[in-house]
């Protein structure tokens, strides 16, 4: 049993990625820590759980990471992605302090796979965790636990008691008991709320019902909340998320990566009145995928189905599902609740309109279809070979952009601007003031890297003072 | 190999794992995994052999239970291997005796104690067994050296046979397919791979051998047990080179190629076999097949016995009570060879087997797609 009454200096509030650099980061500052993790031991570390790898500045090859990776090229392709949505200051520190956390995170246990050769291009800009988030997060429990973090699973924070921007209690649930944990300084690393499907529909609506959440069903945006009704300035588009076409037949939560389907540029996509809505074969897939969640959110019913044929079988990653397959379009029609005739009528249509090319998977090729209303742009082959193959899919959410405003400090900043006196964020809570907007792989585990071992820095230095 | 509940759970994780690969640097299941779209019985029978029992994935993995995905690779292909025995087995009658392994290994060793004691104290006479022999010819004194010969050729030629077709059988099963032969170069590969346990490492920073926490110590007392095993194998070739080439009649002196190579390979065997087991007891059982618990600690007392016996006999082997200790250990050595081919240690063959196969169906091949955000 862990002493909730105690006083301790420093009190992270969240058991992902960011919490536990925080916790690290402050143990060695000589602070005592105490680590408040909503979920079980079984399912700690929030959706770093199911992260991968870590986008990182380098000048020179490493044993991780092959050729360069400037801040120049790091910011450009942050600022593409986010529109703009972004701080430059904060987004340079992330970046730059990047270089840095690789060492860190292998001192503090984290092992990495070596550089990967071959198709895969982010090699170049991105480490990948040996074993992936849960053996990082494995690790930092580990050198946590070593360093003496006193660790509470099961323990829910309620309520972060602020007065004019300072941190007077925080209000632990634990065990079917409240109790008020005084600590010197807070760092909250609790995540986003996109597990809270009430809070999703005040901006989706009824639609929000027929999402589902990709990662822990323990971000429900507890601590976000809390601090946002106490005058804590927000950062990020309350109404977006970061949403992926999944397979329909996933989990409510927790689905994770193996549940995305990659299929949807080999086929057409037809929503729940058998026709399609968007074009296919816009872009390369890396550039797309993440705009399909939300195109399926505004389908009725929230579903669509990807249809393809035999020959696109072995285009695409394989998902945990195994695709529906007919031998007739009539079957995979009866098969998949679609109208036979208008699904049958989708498809003549597509399969006349599309033009002859050399197909390539890997690039943008010249495979299109001309004369329809809704043209696909890429990778348009007859489909006509059976079997048929279908899958379903939802919009899969995977973490949302509202968040507390922070200074270069990681100091949460209140609604008159002026900065919390204890009180730090890191990691996805606070995520969406360097990007606003889009996604760039591995960067969230960047962000609450960076930020949680200055978070966790800051709170030692503010509670030693 | 047939569609057991066993091999349709393995195809289950497989898939799923297919779709995630974020295990792929701990080990060569992964990368052979991402080889194939789909995965026949024959594939997982492969790729469950190919498992070292490293354990990383499991703890690694972000769906291990309780998560509602349940999966637990260590544990399925453990359990699949253990099928993969049955399957493989010469005579495929003798597949039974893979159920209950550990009762009936053990059933075998008192048997063939109980023989070999029986034998000697009917055939020989008492003062001849209790009596203590010294210089050249001592050991054949209490138990005559072509009786030895013979029962040892038999025995343990029936074993290279019956390995050896299990080998055929799970080769022709699983690598039939394959599209580039297993040549010498897959070979080479695969012997280093296997004498140097490569897969046993974690991807190079240790494995699972007790919990989350990761170490090279069971990957060093196999080490031990496995090269335990070759020196004490080696020192019976040599002797029975200086037997029939030069002459020369065991016993050897203390300072002598036979002594030094059997003292220490039965240092090693000791060392590595008391280690396994005492791994066994302490580790972390979630990941385990308890299945196989019985046939894994049937073997490893077996040999641990082997070493002590072997041990003593060379402290004791001027002492009246060398006779005695004669048969019993050449009675553990006579069950070894007896269930070679129908225990646990087949799992090397069928290793040896996929670590060839993997060798060559990716001597020119380099990573596959990762699905990343």
């Amino acid at each position: 049993m862990i002493d909730l009454a105690g006083s301790y200096d420093v009190l992270v509030a969240g058991g992902g990625n960011a919490a536990l650099c925080a916790a690290i980061a402050a143990r060695e500052a000589g602070a005592s820590v105490l680590l408040i993790e909503h979920a079980p031991r079984a399912f700690r570390g929030g959706n770093s759980r199911h992260t991968r790898n870590f986008r990182v500045m380098h000048a020179a090859p490493t044993a991780t990471l092959t050729e360069a990776y400037g801040e120049d090229e790091y910011w450009d392709d942050l600022r593409r992605v986010t529109g703009g949505e972004t701080d430059e200051a904060l987004a340079r520190l992330t970046i730059r302090n990047s270089a840095s956390a690789l060492a860190w995170m292998a001192g503090h246990g984290v092992r990495f796979q070596p550089s990967l050769t071959g198709t895969l291009s982010l090699s170049r800009t991105n480490a990948f965790f040996l074993g992936g988030g849960k053996a990082l997060l494995n690790a930092y429990y580990r050198t946590a636990e070593r360093l003496g973090v006193v660790t509470r699973y099961d323990a829910e924070v309620r309520n972060v008691q602020l007065r004019d921007g300072v941190v007077e209690a925080v209000e632990v649930e634990s065990d079917g008991e409240i109790v008020s944990v005084r600590a010197k300084a807070v760092v909250v690393a609790a995540g986003g709320f996109q597990a809270n499907i009430e809070w999703l529909k005040q901006y989706w609506g009824a639609a929000a019902d027929n999402f589902l959440i990709r990662g822990t069903p323990y971000a429900k945006g507890r601590v976000l909340r809390d601090l946002l009704d106490q005058g804590v300035m927000p950062v990020g588009d309350p109404t977006q998320c970061h949403a992926v076409a999944i397979d329909a037949r996933a989990p409510k939560f927790d689905g994770g990566i193996v549940t995305r389907l990659d299929s949807i540029p080999f086929s057409i996509v037809v929503n729940r009145d058998a026709r399609r809505f968007y074009d296919e074969g816009e872009d390369l897939w890396p550039k797309r995928y993440a705009i399909w969640g939300r195109l399926i959110a505004q389908q009725p019913g929230q579903m669509a189905y990807a249809i393809t044929d035999a020959k696109a079988l072995t285009l695409f990653m394989p998902s945990m599902y195994p695709a529906i397959t007919a031998a007739t379009i009539e079957e995979l029609a009866d098969k998949l609740t679609l109208d036979r005739a208008t699904l049958g009528e989708t498809l003549r249509a597509y399969n006349a309109a599309v033009r002859p090319g050399r197909f390539n998977d890997k690039s943008l090729d010249d495979c299109r279809t001309d004369g329809l209303a809704l043209v696909k742009s890429h990778w348009a082959q007859r489909i006509e070979t059976p079997p048929y193959i279908a899958y379903p899919l939802r919009p899969g959410i995977t973490f949302t952009y509202l968040g507390v405003k922070v200074d270069d400090r990681a100091r949460v900043v209140m609604n008159n601007g002026a900065g919390a006196t204890n009180l730090f964020a890191a990691g996805e809570i606070m995520a969406g003031n360097i990007l606003g907007r889009g996604y760039l792989a591995g960067f969230g585990m960047t962000i609450g890297t960076v930020f949680g071992r200055i978070a966790g820095a800051e709170a030692a230095k503010h509670a030693r003072h | 190999m047939r569609a057991t509940d066993t091999v349709i759970e393995t195809r289950r994780v497989m898939e799923i794992c297919n779709a995630c690969r974020y295990c792929e640097g701990y080990c060569a299941v992964f990368p052979a995994m991402e080889l194939r779209h789909e995965f026949s019985n024959a594939d997982l029978s492969y790729l469950a052999n190919l498992c070292h029992d490293c354990r990383g994935c499991f703890y690694a993995c972000q769906y291990a239970p309780p998560h509602e995905f349940n999966l637990n690779l260590p544990r399925t292909f453990a359990r699949l291997r253990a099928e993969t025995y049955r399957e493989y087995a010469w005579p495929s009658r003798f597949a039974a005796l893979f159920q209950r392994n550990g009762v009936i290994v053990s059933l075998v060793v008192a048997l063939a104690l109980a023989a070999v004691l029986l034998l000697t104290t009917t055939l020989q006479q008492p003062s001849v067994i209790h009596g203590a022999h010294i210089g050249a010819g001592a050991f054949y004194a209490v138990i005559p050296l072509n009786v030895m010969i013979t029962g040892g050729l038999i025995t343990f030629g029936y074993a290279l046979l019956a390995l050896a077709v299990g080998y055929a059988r799970f080769w022709h099963d699983t690598a039939a397919g394959l599209r580039h032969p297993a040549g010498l170069r897959a070979w080479w590969r695969a012997l280093g791979d296997a004498a140097a346990l490569r897969n046993l490492s974690g991807g190079g920073y240790g494995c699972n051998d007790r919990d989350e926490s990761f170490s090279g110590v069971r990957r060093s007392l196999h080490h031990a047990m496995f090269y335990g095993f070759v020196l004490c194998f080696a020192a019976t070739c040599v002797a029975t080179v200086y037997h029939h080439i030069f002459g020369w009649i065991a016993p050897y002196p203390l300072v002598s190629v036979p002594v030094a190579l059997g003292t220490l390979g039965g240092i090693g065997l000791l060392v590595g076999t008391t280690g396994l087991l005492i791994l066994k007891v302490v580790r972390d059982p979630a990941p385990g097949a308890r299945e196989m618990l019985g046939a894994d600690v049937a073997l490893l007392v077996l040999l641990a016995l082997i070493a002590v016996t072997g041990l003593l006999l060379l402290a004791l082997r001027d002492s009246t009570a060398m006779g005695i200790l004669l048969a019993v250990h050449l009675g553990f050595v006579l069950a070894l060879f007896l269930v070679l081919p129908y225990g646990k240690f087949v799992h090397g063959v069928y290793r040896l087997g996929a670590l060839v196969h993997y060798a060559a169906e990716t001597a020119s091949v380099r990573g596959g797609d990762r699905a990343i955000e």
